[in-house]
């Protein structure tokens, strides 16, 4: 028998929306949790504070509980000026969190895992950093590039290697996600296929001998629950952190 | 050698740098528990910082197991 790991990754064509040219653009299933994604989070918000109550219920207290570990990282990153991007960092962090957490359940798609939709997000975090800190600081953005405190024979050294990393911030941006999901989902379906291949090959010793890998994949699974928010925190925290640059550059 | 296996020993190969990241997380994880235990106070107010230097080292392995995957799923042109 054959194991396919990365058949869970295919995109399918699920309706077409558009011709242009000669690229025909479709709905995909990517595109269909996407937007599952997107009306989970919007029930769970706008369904959350609907009914205001001065004492919340549990829905209430779990809007409450989101909105509020967010601002506490951003105020703690990137000190009060840092929340005028909240929208920006909470939609990111709840698209990437609700997707991963949706992902995790056996026969669905995980967005996270198609690195495109990761390098569009690091990039539109890397040019709101670009932008927003040159209309705010000017030319003295130029100073993230400039460490202070640095002796001036080794200055053009850290100099050049400061450009460099701030160019591959989007590559690491995206990518660490990327690895993250695909390689947990890949591993997670390797070691349930452990469990048939031993069953299938040695027959009912294979079936009993199968309850350690499908011990395995359980306790990897409550790993990947845990991964999955893990990740979406730490791409919220590196945006804040990126915008903390744009917003006080020279450190 | 032929191209499949020399396919295989490269994904190997390119999964010992996970090693170092493996390394690099453990003592990141390893220093905020010993500090956490000598000061529980100050522990919450640090846990950013370690989800950030664990994020930054863990990528590192990310980028060898990506090259692995490469090497492993994507076909020889």
């Amino acid at each position: 028998m054959t194991i396919e790991p990365i058949h869970q990754f295919r995109l399918d064509n699920l309706f077409k929306i558009a011709q242009i040219g000669d690229h025909s653009i479709y709905f995909t299933n990517s595109s269909a949790y996407m937007l599952l994604t997107v009306v989970l989070t919007s029930v769970l918000m706008i369904g959350g504070v609907a009914g205001g109550k001065l004492v919340p219920g549990r829905f209430q207290s779990m809007a409450e509980i989101t909105y509020e570990f967010v601002a506490a990282t951003i105020r703690g990153n990137a000190g009060a000026e840092g929340m005028k991007f909240f929208p920006l960092v909470f939609s990111i962090f709840m698209f990437f969190c609700v997707s991963n957490l949706v992902g995790i359940i056996p026969y669905t798609f995980t967005v996270a895992a198609q690195i495109i939709i990761n390098v569009a997000m690091a990039l539109l975090v890397f040019f709101t950093v670009l932008i927003y800190g040159f209309y705010k600081n000017g030319l003295k953005f130029l100073k993230i590039f400039v460490p202070s405190g640095i002796p001036i024979a080794v200055l053009p050294l850290v100099v050049a290697i400061e450009i460099f990393s701030f160019f591959l911030r989007p590559v690491s941006h995206s990518v660490r996600l990327f690895g993250n999901m695909l390689a947990g989902h890949i591993a997670l379906k390797v070691f349930a296929g452990f469990v048939a291949m031993l069953g299938v090959s040695l027959g009912a010793i294979g079936w009993v001998g199968g309850i350690a890998p499908l011990a395995l994949t359980v306790a990897l699974y409550a790993l990947e629950i845990l991964v999955a928010f893990i990740q979406a925190y730490v791409f919220a925290i590196l945006t804040v952190i990126y915008l903390n640059d744009a917003i006080h550059p020279g450190h | 050698m032929e191209p499949a296996a020399a396919k295989l020993i490269g994904a190997g190969i390119a999964c010992i740098g996970m090693g170092g990241a493996g390394i690099g997380v453990g003592v990141i994880f390893g220093n905020y528990l010993a500090a956490a235990i000598r000061n529980p106070s100050a522990a919450q107010g640090q846990f950013g910082n370690l989800i950030f230097g664990f994020a930054i080292t863990e990528a590192l392995g990310i980028f060898s197991l990506l090259i692995a995957l490469l090497l492993l799923f994507v076909p020889l042109a």
